[in-house]
């Protein structure tokens, strides 16, 4: 009786390792559309409802909860933002007089047109969970696919890029911060202009590093960093150009390239209202995008229709400016 | 003797066994001694009941509430707590499931990657259930103890599988700092997670015979010397 038992007690829990193994496995080495990823979208999809659900009926319970864990970092952030709303004034005083002329320069060349955001068809969206690990900086929104909410869209907030959605469901979204260690987003230094990849430091969320600038590059901290316009890597994906990232807080390495550490603007730990904007793989600088990659690919473009691929770069090229 | 009169008879000896294991089917008689003889988990469907129930609360209440919580700039984590106090009480083989289906379920939920979750909490679940058949510790701070362990655990266990993963981050201190921050954070929280899941499974749970024993003879009910 006590060996069977024992046998038992085993062999369960060699069968329970061997799935996870299985699972983790066949999950890590098959493709985003692959059939774990979609029973998982299958069930996202079901339960994204009854997440909202809850998440709306223990909103007064989380709020309290929230308040008590503010409540131990509040004298430390209150300090964090005196100082830098004293650098700030500074700041703004000197960029003032170079505001109004921007803005003349805008106005004349349209510019103004091209930083809206309008055109992106932003969709406002709660946060309604977070990921509790440091490895998965996700977190959940409550719109979806029946708001026109897509695989890959960039979502902001009020003070910049949040990220990007990894899985949307009719109902939901999942996003992936710029702080989880799959994002990396072509990113150009405000001031000079440089261009590099912001790839965050995994288990550093609140430092972000922008590598692979020129070596020569000079960087002063406080420069602010936007979005290029471009992702880094494959997909449809673009982030619209100079929206802001975060501002450089120090160098870091050296090498045949540099790269600055970089913290974000937005406060990852405490999103509650994102915008996804929904629109961004129709407009001019995504439509570059694919074109580079079709013929990089040796195929002329599908969707060019009766346009030749070369003038539709050059229309795609002229209507962003050179972006990308 | 008659097929009732046998029936009757098994009946007795298997209460007599289980002590105060409520009527209900029996889904993992094998774990009742946990291969020690003193273990504490018989699986009845009530019991079965009460888990899956306190799993799913759990992991909704995790993602929709909890993990808005962050104390010293890390987030609370209710999962490794419960499961490791589900194992404690019930026993390895209920806690590797147990572990298993919860960890099934966060991976599900918050798009992570499949099994990840499932195989650390398994081995929390696996291992508190023995800590409680091997050792049965009776100090008050046990709980508090299982908590830090639990959370260690489950923060290391990340940390180990994705570097196996190829993820590439550097050793911060950054991260030895939040694997130390969680395991403190959960602890303080281990307390009332405790008390809420031993009184969700009260009554459904085979007490410990050993327990049984060891109460009787502090209190003088059934020690031999008096006994002779």
């Amino acid at each position: 009786m006590y060996k069977k038992t024992v046998r038992r007690r085993r062999a369960v829990l060699a069968a329970l390792v061997a799935l996870s193994l299985i699972l983790l496995t066949a999950y890590f080495g098959e493709a985003p559309n692959g059939g774990l990823h979609a029973v998982q979208r299958g069930f996202l999809t079901v339960l994204e409802p009854i997440e909202s659900g809850t998440s709306t009926v223990l909103s007064p319970v989380r709020s309290l909860f929230s308040s008590i864990g503010n409540a131990f970092s509040s004298g430390a952030r209150k300090a964090r933002l005196e100082r830098e709303l004293d650098k700030t004034r500074a700041r703004l005083i000197a960029y003032e007089g170079e505001a109004r002329a921007y803005r003349e320069l805008a106005a004349l060349d349209r510019v103004d047109t091209k930083l809206s955001i309008g055109r992106y068809k932003p969709v406002s969206a709660n946060v309604i969970g977070y990921s509790p690990t440091i490895w998965y900086e996700t977190v959940t929104i409550d719109q979806g696919t029946l708001a026109g909410v897509r695989d890959n869209d960039p979502v902001i907030d009020s003070e910049g890029l949040v990220g990007k959605v990894a899985l949307a469901v009719p109902d939901g979204a999942q996003v992936m911060l710029i702080s989880d260690h799959e994002m990396a987003v072509s990113a150009r230094l405000d001031g000079n202009g440089a261009r590099g990849l912001l790839k965050p430091k995994v288990g550093t969320p609140d430092d972000l590093l922008l590598e692979y600038l020129p070596s020569e590059t000079s960087v002063s901290p406080g420069e602010y960093v936007v979005t290029a316009g471009t992702v880094a890597g494959q997909g449809e994906s673009l982030f619209p150009p100079n929206v802001p990232i975060g501002e450089v807080t120090s160098g870091a390495g050296s090498g045949p390239y540099s790269a600055v550490n970089v913290r974000p603007l937005v406060n990852l730990h405490n999103l509650t209202t994102v915008q996804v904007l929904t629109s961004v793989n129709g407009s001019p600088p995504a439509r570059l995008t694919r074109l580079i990659s079709s013929l990089s690919l040796g195929q002329p473009s599908s969707s060019a229709g009766s346009m030749a691929p070369s003038s539709e770069l050059a229309a795609a090229a002229a209507s962003t400016g050179g972006e990308g | 003797m008659s097929a009732r009169a046998e029936g009757t008879g098994r009946q007795r000896r298997t209460l007599s066994l289980e002590g105060a294991v409520p009527a209900g089917r029996r889904w993992l008689g094998g774990a009742a001694d946990g291969g020690s003889g003193r273990g504490a988990g018989v699986a009845t469907s009530g019991l079965v009941l009460r888990i899956v129930a306190l799993a799913v609360v759990t992991v909704f209440f995790q993602s929709g509430v909890v993990s808005e919580i962050s104390l010293f700039g890390v987030r609370v984590d209710l999962s490794p707590l419960v499961v490791a106090f589900v194992g404690f009480i019930c026993g390895s083989t209920i806690g590797a499931i147990t572990g298993f289906g919860v960890g099934l379920l966060v991976d599900f939920t918050l798009v992570q990657t499949l099994g990840l979750t499932s195989l650390i909490f398994t081995f929390i679940g696996y291992w508190s259930g023995r800590l409680r058949e091997l050792r049965d510790p009776q100090a008050t701070l046990m709980p508090l103890l299982l908590g830090a362990l639990a959370a260690f655990t489950s923060l290391a266990g990340y940390a180990l599988i994705e570097f196996l993963l190829g993820v590439d981050a550097p050793v911060s201190t950054e991260l030895v700092r939040e694997i130390i921050l969680g395991t403190v954070v959960d602890t303080i929280v281990a307390a009332p997670v405790w008390a809420l899941v031993r009184r969700v499974l009260q009554g459904s749970v085979t007490e410990d015979p050993r327990r049984r024993r060891r109460r009787a003879y502090t209190t003088g009910g059934l020690s031999p010397l008096r006994r002779s």
